[in-house]
């Protein structure tokens, strides 16, 4: 028994050995599946981010571009003792920030291995070359090249949009595209064109060899990808004429919007205040300084601010009455300083010959007229209720573009507001309501609200006797397509035989001649034919709010704006100059001298104290 | 007066057991040195890093080897073997309420700096105490007494070890197992553990059906084996089998009755006829043949209950991915995959000393502890696996060639607890590195960093060389 069972035993021994050699043998020798599995482990992927496209403005001036920054990394197991001055004064920070760093690398140490951590960001080229003469002096610290934006042009920073790093949020939101560190257009046109500026990142693989070091290019670069530029955009901005016009505002609180009516293009787009192309490239350090500011210059207030219209609106009641046929162009009304809606309410308006016919009532904004005709739309026995011809009025205004979103290629674009019968039938009852109750619409007060852009687009729409494209700032190319949405004509319901009566009193509220009563008459620049219409809207915060909108010239019309100034009072006093010293600079490339001293009075206005904050 | 013939030092030393016992152990320091010089980069013995550390726990080794070999009589061993058994019980309780909790179990004493684990000394005691028990005069095996006492000396260890959730130390002990097969106990036993561990992973991988299978070729195949018709086996059994085989086929064509029962209701049959067969021929193989299926059947139909119910989560994941149940690269099978590649990319002849780039990065867990064979594995390729695993092979054979040598039964009991205990590491540790048992942490003797497993396996296989020195020395 004895040596039988020491030999089993010893039989079993070999067997197990056998199976252990068997299986290395197999996963050492013959599958090669755990070779690559250990180059994959022992790859170093380094990126190589794209340079973003480059935006142009509509005349190939570059606004946005790209210039070249250092990031300086850490490699904390490399990090030898140091002079943490010499590094602090090389570097240009505190030597206090640097201490502090080194001890959170301290503290992570486990978690950063033997990786490279970021520690200051965005260093200029100069700043970089100082501390690059020293760098032999600090060994785990290293510069790495990336590509930041460069504004050389003074385009508005809530126009063009800030580039930031991705965080946690966002690159869940887009699912794959991103990874942490990776940047993206995070507002304006850098959001808006984000899938064609970014470009495609690329890689170059090495290998680390056992202590860690990198060794080599993975089979010569072979199997590198290249990084692809992302592609320019040529927006429909004209970039001197965005300028100006941020000049016009600067110090107040409002918004300039200029369209070409032929294409629905955006030429300029102003939100003041807004954020200064200094601080884009460096949002993050300007953050706090801009989220705290009291006037929001973060709120883009051209497509996202709600403002009552105020008498520009009137030029749509007036549209609906010709074409709803209650309203002919030689209709008069009286005016004695207003409207008596009810036997001891008024609807008051400013002192004016009277009556009136259409033509003057628009030259003269009188707020009577229109109460009269909005009353008249609303009457109308063709509908069996007020609430069904006021239903039928909420059409003809959402032909204009008003009321919901135009579908701008801007992004975060509201839409404003123009209410239902439905919402006045929940305030006041089924047919509990009727024209006096909602006379203010009559002179765009009241329950509606409109951004910049759609009083903007209402100008267009008007300057082209109908129809508009729909308001957009990226131009076609051969890169970057647009939607076809942007080339197809949007046609109001209103006929285009119509308009040339409204826009006959827009000409004489400009060109009517001083004493004439035209509202605008401050705007008039001989030969250029502006036709345009002033606004008062009431503000519940503080002083009126000044709405000018106007086109030139009046036949073939190439420019259309609207001017949003808050707190600024009569729509005549800085809407009106604003809007109108844009359209000269547009069209005549320059400010007539007579005109000097308006411009003078506008760039030197500071309306900022009127504003109120909390 | 007649003096024995006395050998010599030189000649009464197994010197190739030391010699043997001296490489695994330098083996062990180089790929120390090697799994923790790219993090820690200091030179081999620098006292502050592992592989300094382990230089220390080797020479203190080498000098309790010359104790146990040269100062102490060797009878010592067998006279303390009952109060050394004792007070390791106490202690492995003790450590239950004392110990410090590391990865979820409580099993290490610390005192300052050193740990220190109870469950490695227990090895040596329990090997103890089995030689002197088993080696009493008018000790038998087959007795149900001897059974016994062997199975509470083994068992009470290994179930307070289990109470410490140190699983894979208290799979060790099975390995005295083959101690117990040497000395006596039926080869059946060892059969039956096999064929319990077979079915057990027959019935999660493929399916119950295919395990019963099984179960009746092996019950077949014992009873014809036995009976010594073994040339029937294959045309009897082997055509029932092949039919079984394809009665789930054949069912699926005609009904939807499920295969499992129609094999229960022909065994079930089968039974009852071979139960009246074995009544009437007084056959006793036939009727433990049939107590061995219905065990087996009872083994089948609890196996799910025992994977879900009885192991721990962890256990049961690590058994998951060990048989491809489950892909878990990330979460459990993470260290087996790590370890695999590391071993995997080792190719031949290796990376070379110091070269290996997954070891060097700490990919694989424990890389100088239980994961030590991935940095042999690596840097030395297929060729250092080869030598590490022959060196062990020739060790634990020539411990159990050296035991059938000796006349003491003590020595050649104790030889064999020796052999058994390193296998057990040896096969459960290498074979978790590559995947072909299930993640157990238990360290590989003599290669492993760590002082307490480093001592412990010192003490065991030099008091067998005392012992065996002592034989040498008149015989």
């Amino acid at each position: 028994m004895d040596t039988s069972r020491r030999n089993k035993l010893l039989i079993g021994l070999g067997v197990v050995g056998a199976i252990l050699l068997g299986k290395l043998f197999y996963i050492q020798i013959i599958d090669d599946r755990y070779k690559r599995d250990a180059s994959n482990n022992s790859m170093v992927y380094e990126t190589i981010y794209p340079t973003r496209g480059i935006i142009y403005d509509r005349n190939g001036r570059i606004i946005v571009g790209n210039k070249v920054a250092y990031d300086i990394l850490v490699t904390p197991r490399e990090v030898r003792p140091f002079d943490t001055l010499a590094l602090a004064s090389a570097l240009g920070v505190d030597p206090l920030f640097i201490r502090e760093k080194m001890k959170e690398y301290e503290r992570s140490r486990s978690r950063i291995g033997y990786q490279s951590v970021v520690m200051l960001k965005q260093l200029s080229p100069e700043r970089y070359m100082k501390f690059a003469e020293l760098k032999y002096l600090f060994p785990g610290f290293d510069g790495q090249v990336r590509s930041i934006r460069d504004y050389p042009f003074n385009a508005g920073g809530n126009l063009l949009g800030y580039v930031s790093e991705v965080d946690a949020d966002y690159i869940k939101r887009h699912e794959g595209e991103y990874r942490p560190g990776d940047y993206a257009g995070k507002t304006g046109i850098e959001a808006a064109r984000e899938q064609d500026l970014r470009g495609e990142k690329g890689y170059h693989i090495y290998l680390r060899d056992s202590r860690n070091r990198i060794q080599t290019a993975y089979m010569d670069g072979a199997m590198d990808k290249d990084a692809v530029p992302g592609n320019d955009i040529v927006t429909t901005i004209d970039a001197a004429l965005q300028q100006y016009g941020q000049e016009l505002m600067r110090n107040k609180v409002g918004s300039v919007v200029a369209i070409e009516p032929a294409t629905g293009e955006i030429l300029a787009m102003v939100s003041s205040p807004g954020i200064d192309v200094e601080m884009l490239a460096d949002i993050g350090q300007h953050y706090n300084e801009i989220a705290s500011d009291p006037y929001k210059p973060m709120f883009n207030r051209t497509v996202q601010a709600s403002y009552p219209p105020g008498s520009v609106f009137k030029l749509v009641n007036g549209l609906i009455g010709l074409q709803e046929g209650v309203l002919q162009p030689e209709t008069t009304y009286p005016c004695y300083n207003g409207y008596y809606y009810s036997s001891n309410r008024k609807l008051g308006c400013h002192t004016h010959r009277s009556p009136l016919n259409l033509k003057e009532a628009i030259m003269m904004s009188c707020n009577g007229y229109f109460c009269y005709v909005l009353r008249s739309v609303l009457e109308n026995r063709k509908y069996k209720s007020t609430a069904e011809a006021f239903d039928r009025w909420r059409e003809y205004v959402t032909s204009f573009g008003l009321g919901d979103k135009l579908g701008s290629d801007f992004p975060s674009e509201l839409g404003g507001n123009v209410p239902t019968s439905k919402y006045y039938d929940r305030i006041y009852g089924k047919n509990g309501w009727r024209f006096p109750t909602i006379v203010s619409l009559s002179i765009g007060q009241g329950e509606m609200g409109v951004t910049p852009l759609q009083i903007a687009n209402l100008c267009a729409t008007v300057a082209n006797r109908g129809y508009y494209y729909i308001p957009h700032i990226v131009k076609d190319s051969e890169n970057v397509r647009i939607d076809d949405r942007f080339r197809e004509k949007k046609y109001t319901l209103v006929d285009t035989t119509e308009f040339y009566k409204v826009i006959d009193g827009m000409y004489l509220a400009v060109n009517g001649g001083a004493g004439s009563g035209g509202t605008a008459v401050s705007a008039a620049v001989p030969g250029l034919d502006i036709c345009g219409k002033t606004g008062t809207a009431q503000n519940p915060r503080g002083a009126d709010n000044s709405v000018f909108i106007c086109f030139a010239p009046k036949d073939n019309p190439k420019i259309a704006v609207a001017a949003y100034i808050e707190n600024a009072g009569f729509g005549a006093t800085w809407a009106c100059p604003i809007a109108s010293l844009l359209v000269e600079k547009y069209l005549t490339g320059g400010i007539r001298e007579e005109r000097k001293y308006v411009e003078q009075r506008v760039l030197e206005g500071d309306l900022m104290s009127r504003v109120k904050t909390d | 007066m007649y003096d024995a013939p006395q050998r010599t030092l030189k000649q009464s030393v197994d010197w190739k057991l030391v010699v043997c016992y001296l490489l695994l152990v330098l083996i062990g320091w180089i790929n120390i040195y090697a799994a923790s010089h790219a993090a820690e980069g200091a030179s081999m013995l620098d006292f502050s890093v592992r592989s300094g550390k382990q230089f220390v726990w080797i020479l203190t080794s080498l000098g309790l080897a010359a104790l146990i070999l040269f100062v102490f009589n060797p009878r010592l061993w067998e006279v303390i073997s009952v109060p050394t058994y004792l007070f390791v019980l106490v202690l492995l309780v003790a450590v239950i309420v004392l110990g410090v909790e590391v990865k979820g179990s409580r099993s290490w004493f610390a005192l300052g700096p050193v740990r220190f684990q109870p469950a490695e000394v227990s090895k040596i005691a329990t090997s103890l105490l089995l030689a002197t028990v088993m080696s009493r005069p008018g000790f038998k095996l087959t007795q149900p007494r001897g059974l016994l006492q062997v199975a509470a000396v083994i068992g009470l260890p290994m179930l307070v070890i289990l109470a410490e959730s140190e699983t894979g130390s208290a799979l060790v002990y099975l390995g005295f197992v083959f101690v117990l097969y040497r000395e006596g106990l039926s080869g059946w036993v060892l059969v039956a553990i096999g064929a319990a561990v077979l079915l057990f992973v027959l019935t999660l991988t493929a399916s119950p059906y295919a395990s019963a299978l099984v179960l009746i070729g092996m019950v077949g195949l014992f009873y014809y084996a036995h009976a010594g018709r073994l040339k029937y086996w294959p045309w009897i059994e082997g055509a029932a089998l092949v039919f079984l085989a394809f009665l789930p086929k054949l069912l699926a064509l005609f009904t939807d009755f499920a295969p499992l029962t129609a094999l229960a209701a022909i065994s079930g049959v089968m039974l009852l006829y071979l139960a009246w067969k074995a009544m009437r021929r007084r056959d006793r193989v036939l009727w433990v043949a049939i107590a061995a299926f219905l065990v087996g059947v009872a083994l089948i139909y609890s196996t799910s209950f025992i994977f879900n119910s009885v192991l721990q989560d962890h256990q049961r994941k690590r058994i998951e991915v060990l048989l491809g149940l489950k892909e878990d690269p990330a979460g459990v099978g993470y260290n087996v995959n790590q370890s695999m590649i590391a071993i995997g990319s080792g190719g031949l002849f290796g990376k070379g000393f110091l070269q290996g780039t997954q070891t060097a990065y700490g990919f694989v867990p424990e890389q100088s502890t239980d994961f030590i064979f991935c940095t042999v594995g690596e840097e030395w390729g297929f060729a250092g696996c080869l030598a590490v695993i022959l060196l062990y092979i020739f060790m634990i054979s020539r411990i159990i060639i050296d035991a059938e040598r000796c006349r003491e039964n003590y020595t050649r009991i104790y030889g064999y607890c020796v052999a058994s205990l390193i296998f057990m590491h040896l096969l459960i540790n290498i074979g978790m590195t590559i995947g072909l048992v299930p993640v157990i942490g238990i360290p590989l003797p003599f290669l492993s960093y760590g002082g307490s497993s480093l001592w412990a396996f010192t003490i065991l296989l030099f008091i067998f060389l005392a012992l065996y020195r002592q034989e040498r020395k008149y015989f």
